[in-house]
């Protein structure tokens, strides 16, 4: 679009325009009518777009002001009131002896364990990957590769088993110890301080006498901040928004993280069966409602973290 | 290490403080790495050998062989479940591909000062990955209260079970998958293409291709191969759908089969019927393939450089 916008102007001073004045406004209109039938196409595309992306986060955020009834009959934009979205409110939060509440807290738990675990590995072993030489070293950036190319699901029943044997299912722990194997996490701690820490700096510390245990928290681990902040994000995004492995670890109902308590309050109340449906204390407004609180802390974090996201995703796909 | 330096090889003497050195340093990097490879052995490791070690035994620990892949190939549920995901797939990865590149492009060769708003817009679903963005789009899907009826009635849809009738569903999840992953990918593609020099588009556009064209001829085959990447990533992560078939059969009523996909008749066998070593051979199957395209990836495309 900005190669056609300025791409017109810039036929202004052709040779050909220059030598035969007349002609130039012709030539001129038919190239304007087609940038602007370009523009309004371009405009038409990353709207629809963005409707489709958008529209549905909006619905979400209107549904609870109003009743099921209302989501019926009203039109699906309006806005109902403030109060019937605090009713709503009450209604899901009452809900089994506030376990909406139970769960966030689950939830928080298990995506802010799991994530300090993630970091208390990755930083050293991407600067162990990146700027110590050791037997393995080669293999082991291999196997980190592949495994952060691999979908954490697919590791879900073989843990699932392998907790099974262990007789960890139902703790805390099988899902904490999974999350805190992150190997995204080590690949961005790698290519971070493979990048951006000179090496010069660490020899010069070496000189001094440092040991390398102090070479990496006196000098690595302060130069260190922006990718803890970065692999921080992507893995509390990741375990916050985990469904699969908890919902087979967890039997009992008040274990569940928030993604999981979703589908039990659609399992549980058939919502989506007008028919069962009609004398449930959760009905779509409470459904939607949960869906705000699920997804409310990774929704701030994406506000505050959005450089990060762009640094991350990219460095994701390329090193360098 | 002791070995090494005790050898009294010409020029060992002189090389000797800096072996030892590096020595301390490569102890050093073992301590660095030592939790993190903890893990991976744990988590990593230890899971997939045991599902293989399952997958080979039958109760007891008797030795199967194949026995329980050949039960899989021959289970009436696991065939059906394949061709749902194959299905899926071929939509997911064909909508995700002509989609991303789409906006991706027309955001790039669009007007700069709107490229952080759009990308922001389109990559604001992200948050709602996972269980969240498939009750959305139940919420969405659902004729009597959807933003979309319009659109609905022209398809003569009016309940929630006749939009999720099994022939609609690998479209419904290629469209949620798009939804919740499709911002990533155009944050990925935006920084692709922000790394083509200004001088070889400037040079396209002095040749006299417009835009359309600097972006298909030019613009297109320099960002190949993070299109290689997206769908080496997105095929891996689509063979191993779960949560959207399992809510969606929930929501339904059991409209829905609850062995829809291969991940959820693993998880099946391994729940309902408590049949571990046939669940482990199906997600031996799966782990396999993903493992397969993950390698592909690694070493045969030039994106990961080990040096």
């Amino acid at each position: 679009m900005v190669q056609a916008t300025t791409g017109h102007p810039s036929t202004a001073p052709r040779p050909v325009a220059a030598a035969d004045p007349p002609v130039r406004p012709r030539a001129g209109r038919p190239s304007l009518r087609r940038s602007t039938v370009l523009r309004l196409a371009w405009w038409v595309v990353m709207l629809a777009f963005t409707a489709f992306f958008i529209v549905p986060v909006l619905w979400v955020l209107l549904a609870p002001t109003k009743s099921d009834h209302q989501l019926v009959y009203q039109s699906p934009m309006a806005f109902g009131s403030l109060g019937t979205f605090v009713r709503t409110w009450d209604a899901i939060y009452g809900f089994q002896g506030h376990e909406l509440l139970t769960w966030l807290g689950n939830s928080a738990v298990y995506s802010v364990g799991g994530l300090v675990l993630a970091l208390a590995c990755a930083i050293p072993a991407g600067y162990g990957l990146a700027l110590t030489q050791f037997i393995g070293r080669r293999v082991l950036l291999s196997v980190t590769l592949i495994v952060m190319i691999m979908p954490p699901s697919a590791l879900v029943l073989p843990l699932f088993l392998e907790m099974n044997l262990f007789h960890l299912l139902g703790t805390a722990w099988s899902v904490v110890l999974p999350f805190g194997f992150f190997p995204f996490g080590v690949y961005l701690c790698y290519i971070f301080f493979s990048s951006s820490i000179p090496k010069e700096l660490l020899a010069a510390a070496r000189v001094d006498g440092a040991t390398e245990w102090d070479v990496f928290r006196r000098v690595a681990l302060p130069l260190a901040r922006p990718i803890v902040a970065l692999v921080g994000f992507f893995a509390f995004v990741a375990n916050w928004t985990n469904f699969f492995l908890p919902y087979v670890m967890f039997y009992n109902d008040r274990q569940y993280p928030l993604p999981v308590g979703l589908e039990y309050l659609v399992s549980s109340t058939s919502a989506f069966n007008p028919v069962a449906g009609a004398q449930s204390p959760v009905l779509r407004p409470e459904l939607a409602m949960a869906t705000l609180v699920a997804i409310a802390p990774v929704f701030l974090v994406f506000l505050f973290a959005q450089r990060a996201l762009v640094t991350g995703m990219l460095a994701g796909a390329t090193k360098g | 290490m002791t070995v090494t330096t005790s050898l009294p090889a010409p020029g060992r003497a002189l090389r000797r403080p800096g072996s030892g050195l590096a020595g301390g340093r490569r102890r050093a990097g073992y301590l660095f790495v030592s939790l993190y490879v903890v893990l991976l052995v744990l988590f990593g490791v230890a899971p997939t050998a045991y599902a293989l070690y399952l997958s080979l035994t039958r109760p007891g620990s008797k030795w199967a062989g194949l026995h329980n892949f050949l039960a899989t190939a021959h289970d009436y549920r696991f065939v059906p479940a394949l061709e749902h995901i194959a299905v899926y797939l071929l939509v997911w990865l064909v909508v995700l591909v002509v989609l991303v590149l789409l906006l991706a492009l027309l955001l790039h060769g669009g007007i700069k000062k709107l490229v952080p708003v759009f990308r922001f817009l389109f990559y604001i679903p992200g948050a709602l990955a996972g269980s969240a963005s498939v009750l959305v789009w139940l919420f969405m899907l659902d004729p009597p209260i959807s933003p979309w009826h319009p659109v609905e009635s022209l398809f003569h849809l009016s309940s929630l079970p006749q939009v999720v009738e099994p022939g609609h569903l690998p479209f419904i999840f290629a469209m949620i998958a798009f939804w919740t992953g499709a911002g990533g990918w155009i944050v990925v593609m935006n920084g692709a293409l922000n790394n083509i020099s200004d001088e070889v588009l400037e040079s396209a556009r002095i040749d006299g291709a417009n835009a359309v064209q600097v972006a298909l001829r030019v613009k297109l085959p320099l960002i190949r191969k993070w299109v290689v990447y997206m769908v080496i990533l997105a095929f891996a992560a689509g063979t191993q759908l779960f949560v959207e078939p399992t809510l969606v059969s929930t929501a339904s009523f059991g409209e829905v089969s609850q062995f829809w996909s291969p991940n959820q008749l693993a998880y099946y066998t391994a729940f309902t019927e408590a049949n571990f070593n046939y669940a482990a051979a199906i997600s031996v199957d799966l782990l396999i393939v993903c493992a397969l395209v993950a390698g592909l990836l690694v070493f045969r495309s030039k994106l990961f450089e080990i040096e």
